[in-house]
């Protein structure tokens, strides 16, 4: 069996480059993809432990509740993307550029 | 109820007051609607339902075989041993100042309705002789000195509004009013005094009552007697009070009786113008004649007097204090007596002839002779009223002819009150002066130059005047010649047996002549010869309301004398012997000789003013006697006293006055005191609050802490770039702060 912390490497790769993701680039779609990226890194972190804390068959609370989580990031994720594409459908009507530095008025 | 055994005509006695005091009141109220002459009528029968009162009073006390009672109203002032009740003391004192001042206060009453006719403040002024009334009353008829002084003020106060009834007159427009003033304050003086006798009095007797204080003065007396008698006890029950022997220690009961009654005699003299007081009398004139007689002639100036008498028994205490009274009261009879002699304002005669006869009142309280002194007050309140009345009728006759001449619109334009030149002699200066011409611009109604044969027009006001100034003189058989007899008697009897008494002797003889001279030369120069001015010549005699009283006067000034003849006709000494109940008096047989000198003194100083102004009348402006040259400017200025006054008391308060007004009050108090010191120590410290405090402590502490926060903002603010990275960036690192926070450090 795998062991779980090959999973949690993988998971903290796969945000690392979320975060990165975000950080660098300016197109707002590839930034929202990003923070998909870090969310399911996350999902896949809730997944690996709940595996891990799993002891034979048997349903425990603790073991489920890490599968359970997953649905709710994914259903907040949705809600997210439909919010946030929702925006950036407005920025670029208003701007004609989905480049995130584009947005920058609101400064000190 | 009359028959009742508890009933006695003595608990009437309060409603004496009440009556005048309704009458004050009605008038306040409704005396303006009421008006001319409603108002009068209403104040005199007031003052006459008073007036049967007293004779009720003096009924009572036959009744009562002349017991003295008191009649307690109420408690007025109660603090630890001071008890002051309202309560009268009916005695044959008081009562005989009852009669006196309800008598000739109401026949001056039914007097000035005549008098006062068409004047524009008619109400207020019998509201002011009602008010007068009721003061007076509580000064006769107090059983304690409190009561005594409430009086005593409260005449003095009705004085004060009445000198200045017409307050818009007298020279310069306040002449009136200056004239209330003087006499107002002249009287706070003499008040001074008597506020201190009454601390002096309750210190030493623990009462202000009469009988209380009295008998604790005759015990202290008998005290006194015994211990230096003490061999002989039996002789101290019937001896005279102490006489000096001041060893022992602490004030004599006789020292502590010297201050008490000296104090006193500070009092008399203001309010019953002796010297040094005298000076407010004359002045006080400017009010309407009714008030100088009522006021400044019958009652009010012989309240001093009334006080003394009243107070005998500590006065017997104190023989020096006698000697001062006596030799007081004699000085001013002569002082007045001759000032009287170079007075050319009718009225200012009669002024200075009151303080003169005052004076020969408080000579003889002073001499111990109370009998004299009260049966002078007396007639002198008979025949002063009559004359001030009958002279008021005179300048009544004489401004109505003034006013027919002219005809000035008709109008009762009222009596140009005398000038009281408050600078003195500014009369004098203008005496030589005065022309008929100038007379004519400034007429006025008063200066009997301008007057003359009288006689012809005002019949019946000759006739009374001519009795009250024989009554004055002391001619006989009136009233006048009786009464100041027998002050000259026992001033005869003091002299055979202390010095001091022959001068009071001589003094008042003195002062008797020049009583003589000045009436004569008065009635001569108003009444006789020929008219000097238009106005005497069309003056014309007064109704009859002010005639009858004036009548009833002279009547009683024949046959005043009648209260006191000598023991020898049957029915004398009536007053003596009424008297005694309430004084110890010590009476004095008529005295032939002393009889016979004054009347040929008298007689020698009519003759003299008729040879003066009787045999040849005065037909100019100029007085005969102007003839004497520096001693009749002397006179006429009144022996410069108004001017001595003014040199050394007047000028040094005035100097003083704005010495405190101008150096200390506005330069030292207000400009530096107030300016420098207040003001700019505020200045000062409201400047450190503001500059330092303010602006510097709890400014800089907010504009720094504002400042701070700017700053801190400012460099803040750069954080906010509006990149969402680097929004995102910092979240990072935060992040992975408080990762590493948790995962290193913890």
């Amino acid at each position: 069996m795998v062991p779980t912390s090959y999973y949690i490497l993988l998971s903290a790769i796969l945000f690392t480059l979320g975060v990165a993701g975000v950080l660098i680039r300016r197109n707002a779609i590839i930034v929202f993809m990003s923070v998909e990226l870090m969310l399911n890194s996350a999902n896949l972190a809730f997944v690996a432990f709940a595996r891990a804390f799993q002891t034979g068959n048997a349903v425990s609370a603790a073991a489920m509740s890490g599968q359970i989580f997953v649905f709710f990031v994914m259903t907040v994720a949705a809600a997210e993307v439909a919010v946030g594409l929702a925006l950036i459908v407005a920025i670029f009507k208003s701007k004609h550029s989905i480049d995130v530095d584009q947005v920058h008025q609101l400064k000190g | 109820m009359h028959e009742s055994s508890t009933f006695s005509l003595s608990s009437l006695v309060p409603l004496i007051v009440v009556f005048p005091l309704l009458g004050v009141i009605l008038n306040m109220l409704v005396g303006k609607r009421l008006g001319d002459p409603w108002a009068g009528i209403i104040a005199s029968l007031m003052s006459g339902l008073a007036f049967v009162i007293a004779v009720l009073q003096l009924v009572g006390l036959f009744l009562e075989k002349f017991h003295a009672t008191t009649v307690t109203i109420a408690e007025w002032i109660v603090i630890g041993t001071l008890k002051i009740p309202w309560a009268f003391q009916v005695d044959t004192l008081s009562v005989t100042m009852m009669l006196l001042v309800t008598g000739v206060g109401t026949l001056i009453h039914v007097y000035a309705i005549g008098y006062m006719k068409g004047d524009e403040r008619f109400h207020r002024f019998f509201v002011y002789l009602n008010l007068f009334i009721v003061m007076m009353l509580f000064l006769v008829s107090g059983n304690n000195y409190l009561m005594l002084f409430l009086g005593w003020e409260g005449v003095g106060l009705c004085s004060y509004l009445l000198i200045g009834f017409w307050f818009d007159k007298g020279a310069g427009g306040v002449g009136n009013a200056r004239a209330g003033r003087k006499a107002f304050v002249v009287n706070r003086i003499g008040d001074f005094g008597f506020v201190l006798a009454l601390f002096l009095i309750f210190w030493t007797s623990g009462s202000l009552i009469f009988n209380d204080t009295f008998k604790y003065f005759e015990e202290k007396a008998k005290e006194h007697a015994a211990a230096v008698t003490a061999p002989a006890p039996a002789a101290a029950a019937g001896a005279k009070p102490a006489e000096g022997h001041g060893e022992s220690e602490g004030p004599t009961t006789e020292q502590i009786a010297t201050a008490i009654t000296l104090l006193l005699l500070v009092g008399a003299a203001g309010k019953s113008a002796q010297i040094p007081l005298f000076v407010w009398l004359p002045d006080a004139m400017a009010g309407p004649t009714p008030v100088s007689a009522l006021i400044h002639a019958a009652t009010m100036v012989t309240a001093g007097i009334y006080m003394i008498v009243r107070s005998n028994v500590i006065f017997h205490l104190a023989p020096t204090s006698q000697m001062v009274v006596a030799l007081i009261g004699a000085s001013t009879a002569f002082l007045a007596g001759t000032i009287a002699v170079g007075q050319f304002d009718i009225k200012r005669v009669l002024a200075y002839s009151t303080i003169s006869q005052l004076g020969f009142m408080i000579a003889a309280a002073g001499m111990g002779a109370y009998v004299a002194a009260m049966f002078h007050l007396l007639t002198h309140a008979f025949f002063k009223a009559l004359l001030f009345l009958s002279s008021g009728s005179v300048i009544h006759g004489v401004e109505h002819g003034h006013h027919a001449l002219h005809a000035h619109g008709g109008g009762h334009d009222h009596h140009e009150a005398p000038a009281p030149d408050a600078h003195g002699g500014h009369q004098a200066a203008h005496a030589s002066a005065a022309s008929p011409d100038h007379a004519a611009e400034s007429y006025d109604p008063q200066d009997m130059r301008n007057m003359g044969g009288l006689r012809k027009h005002m019949n019946v006001t000759f006739w009374v005047y001519l009795i009250g100034a024989i009554a004055l003189a002391g001619m006989f058989p009136f009233a006048g010649f009786w009464s100041k007899d027998e002050i000259l008697a026992d001033a005869w009897l003091i002299g055979s047996k202390q010095p001091y008494g022959v001068a009071v002797y001589v003094l008042l003889s003195v002062a008797a002549f020049f009583t003589a001279f000045y009436m004569g030369r008065q009635v001569f120069m108003v009444f006789f010869g020929g008219a000097r001015t238009d106005a005497a010549k069309h003056a014309h005699e007064s109704s009859w309301v002010m005639l009858t009283p004036l009548v009833i006067l002279a009547v009683l000034s024949v046959i005043g004398g009648g209260l006191n003849l000598p023991k020898f006709i049957p029915g004398g000494e009536a007053l003596g012997t009424w008297i005694e109940h309430s004084v110890e008096v010590h009476a004095v047989d008529f005295n032939l000789t002393v009889a016979l000198i004054s009347t040929g003194v008298g007689l020698f100083a009519i003759f003299l003013s008729y040879l003066v102004y009787g045999r040849s009348p005065m037909m100019t402006m100029t007085d005969p006697l102007e003839r004497l040259g520096f001693l009749f400017r002397f006179l006429n200025g009144k022996w410069y006293v108004d001017e001595l006054y003014n040199a050394i008391i007047l000028r040094p308060v005035e100097g003083f006055a704005t010495f405190a007004a101008y150096a200390l009050d506005w330069d030292l108090w207000h400009d530096f005191f107030h300016d420098v010191i207040i003001a700019g120590g505020f200045r000062w410290f409201s400047g450190f609050l503001a500059g330092f405090v303010d602006k510097g402590i709890v400014d800089g502490f907010f504009d720094g802490l504002g400042g701070f926060v700017r700053e801190t903002a400012l460099n803040f603010r750069e954080f906010q770039t509006g990149y969402v990275r680097n929004y995102a960036l910092m979240v990072l690192i935060g992040v992975v702060a408080v990762l590493g926070y948790f995962l290193f450090v913890r």
